[in-house]
């Protein structure tokens, strides 16, 4: 159901506030939520000024930057470092993308990073995935077969037919989108999401995939497809540029095909 | 979704979002399929007063002919052709067409264009004739 408010444990407070060090010339300042499961305490954010000529050009770089020389109680997640593992997914000056992309000069005013929206918070900025991964499970992204493989070579495919896989492989599971959409917020727990509704999409137009009926009659639901009214945050918000809607769109038109 | 064995915060959400123009488009367009829903009982409240008798009629009449009355229809016509023309673009939608940003970037001022154009035509038709 729709919710405007957070729960009593969820509202955030005001949290301590740290200077930039003297000298410092080009100061930027970064609110960053908090919450730390051991105090009982409900989240907060925190200030902390950061001198921008002596801090890399990225939100992940000044974050790490806090992590190593102000708060090393801060706790995300990240990996590459060059948007390919998804782990540093949160939002970031209202919107959620990927910290390891997106240039502190892009922000204006201060930055503020909260984790991915509507989640359950396991500590500062990690959300707990474990919902949307099952969800993820649910819709058996592995290719299915019912005929035989060729014993002696890979399974081919026409130049045509791996062309309809653009811009649904290059997903790699940062779950900005799933967390961006209203629909998903009020209705995690029937509404598959975005991005696991493109990860659907990935196999049901896979050429090598047998089992693309089975796939459609699995989503043909009220909740799990058909929460989505292209309210295209999802879209919006891809820190790769792919396009979730137009992929959901794609298996509705696939059902709709089926049945006319 | 919090967590039933722990006391989890629930993150920031509505309130903490950077809405684009195309999450309003869509807010407006539920909203004003409410209000028209809503709007149908004063259609049939009109409706009902011309059966029971003149004087009903009139007092209906009168209450729609006044300030209120005609900001209230006024508000109904624009939720009436921004709901037809928000439906038209979730019509194209349907059939696979303009999901790219840029596409919604300019169609979000057609649907809000095309709307306001459509209420303010059919007002001055109705005020002219």
């Amino acid at each position: 159901m729709v919710e405007f408010a957070l729960p009593a444990n969820s509202k955030v407070q005001p949290g301590k506030s740290h200077k930039a060090p003297a000298g410092a010339k080009r100061v930027k300042t970064f609110k960053i939520y908090r919450y730390d499961p051991d105090s009982g305490q409900n989240p907060r954010l925190d200030s902390f000024e950061i001198d921008l000529d002596d801090c890399g050009p990225m939100v992940l770089d000044a974050l790490l930057k806090i992590k190593d020389e102000i708060d090393s109680t801060l706790t995300l997640r990240r990996s590459c470092r060059e948007g390919i593992c998804g782990s540093c997914a949160m939002n970031i000056d209202g919107t959620n993308t990927l910290a390891c992309l997106k240039p502190i000069a892009d922000i204006k005013g201060d930055v503020k990073v909260f984790p991915l929206p509507h989640m359950s918070v396991v500590k500062d900025l990690v959300p707990d995935l474990s919902l949307a991964y099952a969800q993820l499970a649910s819709i058996k992204p592995w290719i299915q077969r019912q005929s035989p493989l060729p014993p002696d070579r890979e399974t081919l495919q026409s130049i045509e037919d791996r062309a309809k896989l653009d811009g649904l492989w290059e997903c790699i599971l940062c779950f900005c989108c799933q967390t961006s959409c209203p629909s998903y917020w009020w209705n995690s727990d029937r509404y598959l999401g975005p991005a696991v509704l493109l990860q659907a999409a990935r196999w049901i137009h896979d050429s090598r995939d047998e089992m693309t009926g089975e796939r459609l009659d699995a989503l043909e639901d009220p909740f799990k497809l058909y929460r989505c009214h292209t309210i295209m945050n999802c879209t919006s918000t891809c820190p790769k540029g792919l396009n979730p809607a137009r992929a959901i769109g794609s298996i509705k038109e696939k059902l709709a095909e089926r049945t006319f | 979704m919090t967590s039933p064995t722990t006391n989890r915060p629930l993150s920031p959400h509505l309130l903490n979002y950077r809405w684009p123009l195309t999450v309003l488009c869509s807010g407006t367009h539920r909203i004003t399929g409410v209000l028209l829903s809503i709007g149908t009982v004063l259609f049939v409240f009109w409706l009902g007063s011309a059966a029971y008798g003149p004087a009903a009629y009139d007092f209906a009449s009168s209450l729609f002919g006044s300030p209120i009355g005609y900001l209230v229809l006024f508000g109904f016509t624009f939720a009436i052709y921004y709901h037809l023309c928000a439906g038209t673009r979730h019509l194209l939608w349907d059939v696979g067409k303009g999901f790219d940003l840029a596409t919604c970037a300019w169609s979000n001022y057609a649907v809000i264009g095309a709307a306001l154009f459509f209420t303010v035509v059919t007002w001055a038709a109705a005020l002219v004739f």
